[in-house]
């Protein structure tokens, strides 16, 4: 990997664990510190970017989780060191058992390939240059499948998961040729191929046109239902979080500033920048040409030197100076399994 | 009458040859948009909407095989001049454009104040103070700190190189501006922004605006009447307000019934099939094949119809 | 595969690449032929045999076809040994033991000009006794010359510029242009018809025997004429075709296919590697190619398979592992190579399988475009006095003619067929290259 990354080893070295994991949960990310060097003229350093910067949570097997946050918010970053693409600086997740950090090589190799990723371009997903047929043996091949008739089988049978029938006349067409919702349908398909316990799905229809989004949203609950499958959907867009999870957390500048249950977060959002969110949330209403939206002036900020405090607190109308620029806010339970870092719910 | 209405497209066809046939892009598209008014050209990916807006304002490629129709802009019906005269009297003096991906177009080597200044210079004829002069004015009115002025386009995070986009077009004072998906590729606190620079602008300078998106719901921010276009056609034209609440078109039920909202309670749906090909639309009315209220009449291209003020191409109501 | 029929398919849209590929069609058909009549062990004993291979050709001579051209047409070589039909061999016995021997060589003369020279070369087979030879020169119109005579070694060779009995006997005239001349015409001119040399040799023993070689030089020769060493030039500008075409090829591909392999391991493990490659790569660049190929050519070895391997390794660290960079630093961006890491695949497979093809449509119109390169560049070296002692090339040839100031003589065939073949090899390929660049970078096609 060509990342500048990996300033420390993981703190916990294989042994002693943050937080007890309990049976059904799949996936236990515990203190999660991503950060990224910056190297000045490729040899002096340069500061740190703190990409992920203290996430926690766990996903119970069969369970779905939504990441809302907006670009550079760091949720890209958490999702690849979920998928063992990037290495924890601080913290350590654990998945099905296996601790992320202790893997090297093969059983890193092997670690990956047990989770599968849905992506948010479908075109550049697939390799232009292959035949979809080929491109779904791959990781059939790489991961030792030698057998040509259990390969045939099993892409047979996730080309049918993703309701491309009959498969054979989509097998020797090329990316190109397919719509955008079939190029996604089958990088679904690619994602299924290894049978795993949990996708992880990054902005999967946000470069699909609309009336594409919601056939393709049903078709991973679907899979999710019907695989009792364990799923970490990626989005910047609230709307399509409702139909989807059960879960959510918001992120900002690298920590989740709110956990809830999906209809608590609509019907009582608490963090300032999630009520920023749901008010720049439009539903098609034609009063909206009306009225300016309320928006939080400034931008997120740099992940390089965060502000003091509460990351938030520069945007924030409800600011306590004195409190919010001066401490990090702990995370604070205003109802059951709905949490918030924000001093205003001490 | 006349007086109201700024812009008046009728019959505009632009066809493309390519070595497949003609792409029927734009197949005889009518609308009107008033002064002060915008109007959102919904559809998607494949519906001919980007050839809309460059048949509008004369942004061809080589390979045009048809182009014709009358776009009568403040009754004069521009079609009629010379490639040179639009240049000079119409692009960017009258109507001007941010297109698809503007953000990413920003030239890479010059300062951002002197590409907003960079119209004036040339459709206007002012000299360079003169042109940065205008270009901080734009800067207010986007909403861009004035010190941008001299940054270069990578300095810049995303809403902001928007908002530059914007500047440029506004920088010549024209009376229409196309935008062709303004925030499709930015985040939802900085969509709204956009959204607010914008209607900023419609109601301080009067611009009136075309905005061509596929998300319904960023276009009930801006959209005064709304006009539908599937496979090349306009199918629905309607005000705001009643388009939002109660679409006519069968298209543009699917299509608001498949919007996800964030407040509502309905299971969103969505539409089987696809688009048809733009290189040989099917004859008949073009929605038929995905459409679950056609009927044998449906084989038959349907006329476009008026209810009440409002006009849709579908036998359902004629 | 079925992108590469589409390829070839928008190749043979532009007419200058149909007649480049028909080109190389023919080159490789020629290549083929050559290899197969003319073997390579062949071909160097028809190049390095030495005089009893080309003796019987004129010294650096055109063309027999640039007769077409010609108002006056040059004469080409005549050789008669005994097995040919226009010999008649006859041996009489006579009394006492001698053998009375008649050899007669006939042969049409149709020319404008006169001949280089004419030479007989005896075989003799005795014990002790050597045979005697007299030799007799009829012309068409009855004449009958006496010759020279003389008692034959066992290989005796007569030039007739070198009998000064003959010399005097045709008052002081070459022999070439006395035995031809016609004496109706005023000034020197051929006399055509049917001539005949008589050699009646006496023989003293009974199993001696006597051959003669009558050859006849003339001033023109064969397809492609010869050299200063009298050797056959088609030989050479025939094997020229396969070792251009290969030397072309195989650099063109070395250079590209290695140089796509050090991009692609740079920009894939990034860091110091990438860094490393690089700075070798810039330091690379500068160094002068044509130096260190005649430092190699001089202490090392001249031998075209060496140059080409030193020309190799000087020339994949160049430009192209800089342009290939710029090309996989993007593919390498591509959401697909994540995924194929997050599935599990090793750095080998995803280097060959997942970047590498991105770059063969930028590839295939480089190696192509870089043939000609090649091709040229053997034989600027073989100019320079760098060319493999011992292969027949056009670099040889061209060499060979400037240092023998071919064109001060007049002998322009010399450079000019050598030279045309190249430039029809380099066209051939720049041709195709430019279309393929077109088809591959569909932007250009509007150029």
């Amino acid at each position: 990997m060509a990342e500048q990354n990996v300033i420390g080893k993981a703190q916990n070295g294989g042994l002693a664990m943050d937080r007890e994991i309990a049976d059904d949960v799949l996936l236990s990310v515990q203190n999660l510190r991503v950060w990224f060097e910056l190297r000045r003229f490729g040899f002096g350093h340069a500061g740190y970017v703190r990409a992920v910067d203290g996430v926690d949570f766990d996903l119970h097997y069969g369970k779905t989780i939504a990441i809302v946050g907006e670009s550079g918010c760091g949720k890209s970053s958490l999702m690849k060191t979920i998928l063992g693409l990037n290495t924890p600086t601080k913290g350590d997740i654990y998945f099905g058992g296996d601790q992320l950090t202790a893997q090297r090589g093969e059983n890193l190799r092997i670690y990956r390939s047990k989770i599968g990723f849905v992506q948010q371009d479908p075109y550049g997903a697939l390799a232009p240059f292959m035949s979809i047929q080929r491109i779904l043996e791959e990781p059939l091949i790489v991961n030792g499948i030698k057998s040509k008739e259990e390969r045939v089988r099993r892409i047979n049978k996730v080309m049918g998961e993703v309701k491309m029938s009959p498969p054979e006349d989509f097998l020797q067409k090329f990316p190109h040729m397919l719509s955008g919702g079939q190029q996604q349908r089958i990088v679904i398909a690619r994602a299924m191929l290894l049978e795993p316990k949990l996708i992880v799905a990054d902005e999967p229809v946000s470069m699909l046109d609309a009336s594409v989004r919601v056939e393709i949203l049903k078709l991973l609950r679907g899979l999710q239902e019907e695989h009792n499958l364990a799923f970490i959907y990626i989005t910047h867009d609230l709307s399509t979080v409702r139909y989807f999870s059960e879960r959510v957390f918001v992120m900002y500048a690298g920590q989740a500033v709110e956990k809830s249950r999906i209809e608590d977060l609509i019907r009582n959002p608490n963090h300032p920048y999630t009520l920023a969110l749901l008010a720049a949330t439009s539903d098609p209403d034609a009063d909206n040409a009306t009225r300016f939206r309320d928006v939080p002036p400034g931008e997120p900020p740099s992940l390089v030197k965060p502000p003091k405090g509460c990351r938030f607190h520069p945007r924030c109308a409800q600011m306590i100076a004195g409190l919010c620029n001066e401490q990090e806010p702990p995370h604070f339970e205003t109802e059951p399994d709905h949490l918030v870092a924000c001093w205003l719910y001490k | 009458m006349t007086d109201k209405i700024l812009l008046s497209v009728e019959d505009l066809v632009l066809h493309f040859r390519t070595s497949k046939g003609d792409v029927r892009a734009v197949d005889g598209v009518n609308f009107r948009l008033g002064r002060d008014e915008a109007v959102v050209v919904l559809g998607e990916s494949g519906c001919g909407k980007t050839s809309l807006a460059k048949a509008i304002l004369r942004l061809l490629p080589k390979n045009v095989s048809t182009y014709s129709g009358r776009v009568y802009l403040n009754g004069e019906d521009v079609m009629q001049l010379s490639d040179e005269q639009y240049r000079r009297q119409v692009r960017w003096l009258r109507m001007s454009m941010v297109p698809q991906a503007a953000m990413n177009s920003l030239n890479p080597v010059m300062k951002v104040g002197d590409q907003v200044a960079e119209p004036c210079i040339i459709h206007n004829g002012l000299n360079k103070e003169q042109a940065l002069a205008q270009a901080s004015k734009m800067f207010q009115h986007v909403g861009v700190p004035l010190d941008f002025l001299h940054r270069y386009a990578f300095e810049l995070s995303g809403g902001m190189r928007q908002r530059v986009a914007i500047a440029m077009s506004l920088v010549t004072s024209p009376d229409l501006i196309v935008l062709d998906e303004p925030t499709s590729a930015l985040d939802v606190l900085t969509q709204a922004n956009i959204f607010n620079v914008l209607k900023g602008i419609k109601s301080e300078l009067g611009i009136s605006f075309i905005l061509i998106t596929h998300d319904i719901a960023t276009s009930s921010e801006l959209a005064n009447s709304v006009a539908v276009m599937y496979a090349g056609q306009i199918v629905e034209t309607s005000d705001a307000h009643r388009f939002f609440h109660e679409p006519l078109h069968p298209y543009s039920q699917k299509l608001m019934a498949s919007v996800p909202r964030l407040r509502g309670h309905q299971e969103p749906d969505f539409i089987t099939g696809q688009p048809p090909s733009l290189l040989f639309p099917p004859t008949g009315c073009r929605f038929a094949e995905r459409c679950t209220k056609r009927f044998d009449r449906c084989s038959q291209e349907p006329p476009i119809t008026e209810q009440d003020g409002r006009l849709v191409k579908c036998w359902l109501y004629s | 595969m079925s992108g590469l029929r589409r390829a070839f398919k928008d190749v043979m849209q532009f007419p200058t690449a149909v007649v480049g590929l028909l080109i190389i069609f023919t080159l490789v058909l020629l290549s083929i032929y050559t290899i197969v009549t003319i073997p390579y062990s062949e071909a160097i004993r028809l190049w390095r045999g030495g005089e009893e291979v080309w003796g019987d050709n004129p010294r650096a001579v055109p063309p027999a076809w640039t007769n077409l051209f010609r108002q006056q047409k040059l004469p080409e070589s005549v050789v008669l040994t005994d097995e040919s039909e226009l010999v008649g061999k006859q041996m009489t016995a006579m009394s006492d033991g001698m053998t009375d021997v008649l050899l007669e060589y006939t042969f049409d003369y149709n020319y404008d000009a006169f001949p280089r020279d004419l030479i007989v070369f005896y075989t003799a087979k005795y014990e002790s006794l050597a045979p005697y030879v007299a030799m007799f020169w009829v012309t068409p119109d009855g004449r009958e010359i006496r010759l020279g005579d003389f008692t034959s070694r066992p290989s005796q060779t007569y030039r007739f510029d070198q009998d000064d009995r003959l010399m005097r006997r045709l008052r002081g005239i070459q022999p070439q242009v006395a035995l031809f001349d016609d004496p109706e015409v005023d000034g020197e001119q051929p006399l055509r018809g049917t001539y005949t040399l008589r050699v009646e040799a006496l023989l003293f023993e009974a199993d001696a025997d006597l051959d003669a070689k009558f050859v006849l030089y003339g001033q023109v020769h064969g397809l492609a004429g010869t050299d200063h060493r009298r050797r056959d030039l088609s030989v050479a500008l025939l094997w020229g075709i396969p070792l251009a075409l290969s030397f072309g090829l195989l650099g063109a591909l070395g250079t590209s296919i290695l140089s796509m392999f050090i991009a692609a391991i740079g920009v894939w493990f990034g860091g110091v590697l990438d860094e490393l490659i690089q700075r070798i790569t810039e330091v690379n660049m500068l160094l002068p190619t044509l130096p260190i190929l005649i430092m190699v050519g001089t202490f090392q070895s001249r031998s075209i398979w060496a140059m080409l391997g030193w020309i190799i390794a000087l020339s994949i660290f160049g430009g192209a592992v800089k342009g290939y960079r710029a090309i996989f630093l993007q593919v390498k961006e591509a959401p697909y190579i994540e995924a194929a890491k997050a599935y599990g695949a090793g750095n080998a497979r995803i280097i060959t399988l997942y970047l590498i093809p991105r770059i063969i449509p930028v590839l295939i119109p480089n190696l192509v475009n870089g043939i000609p390169g090649f091709v040229f560049l053997e034989a600027a070296l073989a100019v320079l006095g760098l060319g493999d002692p011992v292969l027949p090339t056009w670099g040889k040839l061209i060499n060979d003619a400037h240092s023998q100031g071919a064109l001060y003589n007049g002998q322009y065939y010399w450079i000019l067929q050598p030279t045309v073949l190249l430039m029809l090899t380099g066209l051939a390929f720049a041709m195709v290259g430019f279309a393929l660049d077109r088809v591959f970078n569909p932007r250009l096609r509007e150029v």
